[in-house]
């Protein structure tokens, strides 16, 4: 079948060759994403169940409500006479009204509907304890401010542990055997320990006993002016959290994808490369790291959501003002807006990590170009 | 049995996997040491106990062995007691029922550096008349600083340390200082015997008065204590079995029933097959940490509710994939049909013929999943969602970051717990690789 369809598909000319490529990848793409908002729908829904089978949702609504209408009848001056028993009865029918225009008092099916909704539009309503640095008490606003540190250190992270490890995979594949190699296959099971815990070593070495590096934050206090400098600044603060991410995983990924690599590197196809007296660059390029590359991306997607929900404790100990950051502040203060919010964004960020890996798997894996077989799985 | 003597033999050649057993007997003796000797309702009591469990420990101090490395003796805690060494005390009957009860502590003080607090505390056997004291200071070269007077509670302490009036006779220096420095050159310590006297007096009949000086250290014990005078040696043996526990629970948990799951998803086919990869494709996006803090501030921070909703979540993880491949393999063997030619059972063909099959490959996988699950409760512990009673590794962690153990140079506090942790994690994970080797043959030499 596959075999029929890749024939066919070499048969018709070029050109729209290339647009067909285009269409299915396009195809595959579309599929692979509504399957993850769906699955993100599902995984947000349970979240609330979890966050609701404690009353924790109805509470912070109900108490929103409240805080609100006290603090209407505080300002409002005609309510200033009554007396404390005829305050409270007011105050309580208007929340009552309240309550029945939000719908609280409906069955807790169709207000979890609306709370799945809620969530996935982070309109979680305003946080209990926690301020966002420019005051406001917004979960969304609190979550947006974070999440630009967090993507630019889980980005930066990511990238360079991916192309460091291929790179060093394909340079162990090439000297195998080697002091360097065994080195390595030794050490592939620290990579068991999390990255947080790599980053207090790190920290104990160059922020406390050398005093080379910042012990945490993101910029130095205060921040320069010039924003040259800040972002200087920004990259100095960088380096101990990047180097635990690749410290904790770079070992595991190289030792995995070395092996990967050896495997395939005594295929007859490379024998044939080798024969016909090709570079080995080209040949690693080519023959070795081509038809490997799916492979890798699917490994490195599942290396990446243990990363995800382990930025959690990195950002804590390195003190970074990101999502993970808010979270354990959240946990600390029992915000549960905000743990809420960080539930979904965590949900929304694993998803689209998988999803742009699932975009490069489909245009470097063939079987999919080509429409032939189902994607490995 | 032969198969298992092969592999023993096997694994011998690898001196990874020879460490790696023996780190983990090592942690499991440890474990069992830890049970026999403190039993669960004391752990507790111990970590939980609060102030009154660890009145005489230094605070934050550093394990004992460390004055082996260092030229500058650290001191370590001298406690002296009227009530365990009653010839401290000299009891004089004035008549009338009053009677004075002094009581003189000598002690040699011998290291380079200050102690780190000084306490005294009282006990006191009376009707109605409290008993007085009255305290002083005597140092080697002969100098008496008066400490203080006052009367006695039938418990009482006496802060030295914290007193400002001694530290106002000292010259301004800080109590535990100044009482030991040289007057010379108060950077220094003056060696030498120091005593303390205490003239009580008391005024019933039949009333007593017990005190004990307490010189706080700068080290303690193996481990050294935490910022509430703990002794971190209490955690750090209870958090192995926690550890282990937690850890070998979890893994065996999440696959085995992946692995049963995986078989049924095989066996069955069609619908269920579906719908396995598809709760699958949810769980691989799940948010595993978030979801865990949310059920650990919302419901329980036991350690064991957290344990279930782990291998709850884990179940449909992404090993689910691999052993659904495996599966599909062994289901096209020619024993599985013999078995259903005889009119096997669903299920006995699941437990009896396909699970068993694939067990070697699982037990690899199984043993480099220990460490993970050592880490997690690690790190949810680090988070604040540490187990509420149990002492743990991870709340040693914990206790550590949240009072800037790195930043004060209190280092010994993170690096004996994260030592564990390492060491543990390695233990297992060589295991799993050396594991992995064997069973999988293409692996092989390479």
């Amino acid at each position: 079948m596959s075999k029929l369809q890749a024939t066919t598909g070499r048969a018709v000319p070029a050109r729209s060759a290339t647009t067909g490529t285009f269409a299915r990848i396009a195809r595959y793409t579309l599929v692979r994403g509504v399957t993850l908002i769906v699955t993100v729908v599902i995984g947000v829904y349970l979240a609330i169940l979890i966050a609701n089978g404690g009353g924790y949702v109805d509470q912070m609504r109900i108490g929103t409500v409240r805080e609100q209408i006290s603090l209407q009848m505080a300002n409002n001056e005609a309510l200033r006479d009554m007396s404390l028993q005829e305050r409270r009865e007011y105050e309580q029918r208007l929340v009552d009204i309240e309550i029945a225009r939000l719908g609280l008092d409906q069955p807790f099916l169709v207000r979890s509907f609306r709370y799945l909704w809620n969530g996935l539009t982070l309109d979680l309503g305003s946080a209990e304890y926690l301020l966002s640095d420019s005051g406001s008490r917004q979960v969304r606003n609190i979550l947006g401010e974070r999440l630009g540190p967090t993507l630019l250190l889980m980005a930066t992270g990511q990238l360079l542990l991916f192309f460091t490890s291929v790179f060093f995979a394909l340079f162990l594949s090439r000297r195998y055997g080697t002091v360097m190699d065994r080195i390595v296959v030794a050490l592939a099971p620290t990579s068991a320990a999390p990255a947080w815990f790599y980053g207090i070593f790190l920290i104990l070495i160059f922020a406390a006993l050398l005093g080379w590096l910042p012990f945490g934050g993101m910029v130095d206090a205060p921040p320069p002016q010039n924003p040259w400098l800040r972002a200087l600044s920004v990259v100095w603060h960088l380096i101990l959290p990047v180097g635990a991410i690749v410290i904790s995983s770079i070992f595991y990924t190289s030792y995995y994808w070395r092996t990967f690599f050896l495997i395939y590197s005594s295929e007859d196809y490379v024998d044939m490369a080798k024969a016909k007296g090709l570079p080995s660059g080209a040949i690693e390029r080519g023959y070795v790291l081509r038809p490997t590359l799916p492979t890798i991306i699917t490994s490195f997607a599942l290396t990446l959501i243990s990363l995800w929900t382990g930025a959690i404790v990195l950002e804590t100990v390195f003190g970074w003002p990101g999502i993970g950051r808010l979270t354990q502040m959240a946990i600390n203060l029992f915000d549960t807006p905000v743990i809420v919010g960080t539930v979904v964004i965590y949900a929304y960020l694993l998803a689209l990590t998988v999803f742009l890996l699932d975009i490069i798997y489909a245009v470097v894996d063939p079987r999919v170009k080509l429409g032939g077989g189902e994607r490995r799985s | 049995m032969t198969k298992f003597a092969n592999i023993l033999r096997e694994l011998k050649s690898y001196p990874s996997a020879v460490a790696g057993v023996s780190v983990i007997l090592i942690m499991v003796i440890v474990a069992i040491y830890a049970l026999a000797t403190i039993p669960y309702s004391e752990a507790v009591r111990l970590w939980r106990g609060g102030d009154n469990v660890w009145l005489e420990t230094p605070r934050n101090a550093r394990p004992a062995w460390i004055n082996k490395f260092r030229r500058e003796k650290l001191p370590e805690s001298i406690i002296l007691k009227t009530s365990e060494d009653p010839s401290l005390k000299t009891v004089v009957d004035l008549g009338g029922g009053v009677s004075t009860s002094d009581v003189v502590f000598t002690f040699d003080y011998q290291y380079d550096a200050f102690p780190s607090e000084i306490s005294m505390f009282f006990t006191a056997k009376f009707d109605k008349a409290r008993p007085n004291v009255s305290m002083k200071w005597i140092t080697p070269d002969g100098r008496e600083i008066r400490l203080t007077d006052m009367t006695v509670r039938q418990s009482e302490s006496y802060r030295i340390s914290q007193d400002n009036a001694v530290s106002r006779r000292v010259g301004g220096l800080l109590p535990e200082i100044g009482l030991f420095a040289d007057p010379n050159d108060p950077s220094k310590v003056m060696k030498g015997t120091y005593q303390v006297v205490v003239e009580g007096l008391v005024f019933e009949e039949g009333s007593t008065l017990d005190a004990s000086l307490v010189v706080y250290g700068q080290v303690y014990g193996l481990a050294g204590t935490d910022h509430r005078r703990r002794d971190i040696m209490v955690a750090l043996l209870w958090g192995t079995p926690v550890a282990l526990a937690f850890g070998l629970l979890a893994a065996v948990g999440s696959s085995l029933t992946t692995m049963t799951l995986a078989a049924a998803a095989v066996w069955f086919g069609g619908w269920v097959d579906y719908i396995i990869r598809r709760i699958n494709e949810i769980v691989m996006i799940l948010p595993l940490l978030p979801i865990l803090i949310m059920v650990g501030l919302f419901y329980s921070r036991s350690i064991w509710a957290i344990l279930g909703v782990v291998i709850l979540l884990s179940i449909f993880g992404s090993g689910i994939l691999t052993y659904r491949s495996m599966f599909l393999q062994v289901k096209e063997s020619g024993y599985i049909d013999a078995a259903r030619a005889y009119g096997a059972s669903n299920a006995r063909i699941i437990f009896r013929y396909m699970v068993p099959k694939v067990i070697p490959v699982l037990i690899p996988q199984f043993v480099a999943q220990v460490p993970n699950y050592v880490f997690l409760e690690a790190t949810l512990a680090v988070l604040g969602l540490g187990d509420p009673v149990l002492p743990t590794w991870g709340k040693l962690l914990n206790d550590a970051y949240t009072s800037g153990a790195l930043f004060n140079g209190h280092y010994y506090w993170v690096l004996e717990p994260a030592f564990l942790l390492v060491v543990t994690g390695l233990g297992f994970a060589m295991l799993g690789f050396a594991l992995d080797r064997i069973f999988n043959p293409r692996l092989r030499g390479l």
